[in-house]
């Protein structure tokens, strides 16, 4: 398992070296988004209109942060349960998103458009939210304000770290580690 | 008859609950240590690091543990010689909520069930709060609470069994439950077991049994024996912390068993993420 350092946007040639379990150090730009706002995303997509941001290359985040303490860009934010975006997910995939970051497993759909759109699932330590948001350097709400903690926001990474759970080949990391420590009675 | 004033129970709720956002139970700290040291995976070991380097910082920088601040859960144990001064119990708690939600910068995440709209606006911040009372005999009052996370409860089930399911169908069931939910209610969990008792009774006894000390054993010895099976069992499901395969699943099991009709054996699965918001206080 490889250790890499990556920088935002991703491109194909990056998301193709990544396999199952190697770990990543994420740097520049990435976008957060939950159910709610995925849906209204998807929907612009699906009627052909401009998205809050450019699609191209981007990570998105599931993440819904703790309000800031005055004079810290954000509060907490460790990921939320990535299966809630599953019905999501390959429509951003396939307009150009090359990566999320959840925690938990994804479906059948979801690592099927990695394959075909040399996209990454990255897991980050759910419940790791005051390390996690240490790593956010600024963060911006960019669309849906009044969703609170679900707004779209824009946010700079510096070393956040996440392991590929489910990489372009098809590999999915829990399956992997299941299988490896399981005990069959 | 003894007096408490309402304002009392109120900084003591707000208190507890900023409390509880930033500074990780030393029992559920020093269970996260030794499984690290136990785990055999070096994906799930770097994985339990990380979750203690977290709780530091929280501590040290009085950050949220999670961003999933949860939903404020409460038993409370009402002495019968206790009378609250200037407004209800009940009031005292919710308004003790809304304060400690709103000065801990915690993340208010109780919204409608169908408009998904943040009730912050109509009822208040983080409100209701989930409260459970019992009257008991005395002039105090206990208050047990937790920061209960969406992710871990999203995977709690319950269902009402034929007795002869047994204790063989109840380990199955548990293991199902656990072995369904794979990484996403955040493992190294515990897992709260309720039995018997009528379909609410086993619900409300799995959330309660979440409460005990990750340090003590049963005082039932079948049901201390029970637990240890249920957790070898679940362990033996390699999920892993975070799910990425590993021998350390599950810190413990803690059940609480309740007489039941003859008919029924109710059970009920409540899970606990790693990060195991939960204290209490006596007034």
């Amino acid at each position: 398992m490889a250790n890499y350092t990556l920088t935002t946007p991703l491109t194909s040639e990056d998301t193709k070296k990544l396999v199952a379990g190697d770990t990543v150090l994420l740097n520049g730009t990435i976008f957060t988004a939950r159910d709610a706002a995925h849906k209204r995303l998807v929907d612009l997509i699906e009627a052909g209109e401009e998205l809050p941001f450019d699609l191209e290359g981007s990570i998105i985040y599931f993440v819904g942060p703790t309000p800031p303490k005055p004079g810290d860009p954000i509060g907490s934010a460790g990921p939320t349960t990535s299966y809630r975006m599953d019905s999501y997910s390959p429509t951003m995939l396939k307009n150009g998103s090359k990566g999320m970051i959840g925690k938990g497993k994804r479906n059948q759909a979801v690592k099927d458009a990695c394959m075909d759109y040399d996209g990454i699932y990255f897991g980050a330590t759910g419940g790791a939210g005051a390390l996690l948001g240490k790593q956010i350097t600024s963060a911006e709400v960019i669309a849906y304000p009044e969703l609170g903690p679900e707004a779209v926001r824009k946010i700079t990474v510096k070393d956040f770290p996440v392991t590929v759970v489910n990489d372009t080949k098809g590999n999915d990391i829990y399956q992997i580690g299941r299988a490896q420590y399981e005990v069959k009675s | 008859m003894r007096e408490i004033e309402f304002d009392v129970v109120v900084k003591a709720v707000r208190d507890m609950i900023m409390h509880c956002g930033t500074d990780l139970p030393q029992d559920t700290y020093d269970a996260l240590e030794a499984a690290m040291e136990a785990e055999k995976s070096p994906v799930s070991k770097e994985v339990i690091r990380q979750i203690l380097e977290n709780a530091n910082i929280a501590k040290d920088e009085k950050r949220p543990l999670c961003q999933d601040t949860g939903l404020a859960v409460f038993f409370v144990n009402v002495g019968d010689e206790v009378k609250i001064k200037g407004g209800l119990l009940r009031d005292a708690i919710n308004k003790g909520t809304e304060e400690g939600y709103t000065d801990g910068y915690l993340r208010a995440s109780t919204c409608e069930p169908f408009s998904r709209a943040n009730l912050k606006d109509t009822v208040g911040y983080n409100l209701p709060a989930i409260i459970h009372f019992d009257i008991v005999a005395g002039d105090k009052i206990d208050i047990e609470y937790a920061a209960k996370g969406g992710g871990s409860e999203n995977v709690s089930r319950a269902r009402v069994f034929p007795p002869a399911a047994g204790k063989d169908g109840i380990v199955e069931y548990v293991k199902e439950v656990i072995s369904d939910a794979g990484g996403n209610p955040c493992p190294p969990i515990t897992v709260g077991v309720g039995i018997g008792g009528t379909f609410e009774k086993a619900c409300i006894s799995s959330k309660h049994a979440l409460f005990r000390d990750l340090e003590t054993t049963n005082e039932d010895p079948e049901m201390a024996e029970l637990e240890a099976r249920m957790l070898t069992e679940i362990n033996n499901l390699g999920i892993g912390a975070m799910g990425m395969g590993g021998t350390k699943t599950a810190l413990a099991v803690h059940i609480e068993s309740n007489p039941c009709h003859i008919a029924s054996l109710p059970v009920s699965v409540n899970v606990q993420c790693h990060s195991s918001r939960h204290t209490h206080i006596t007034i």
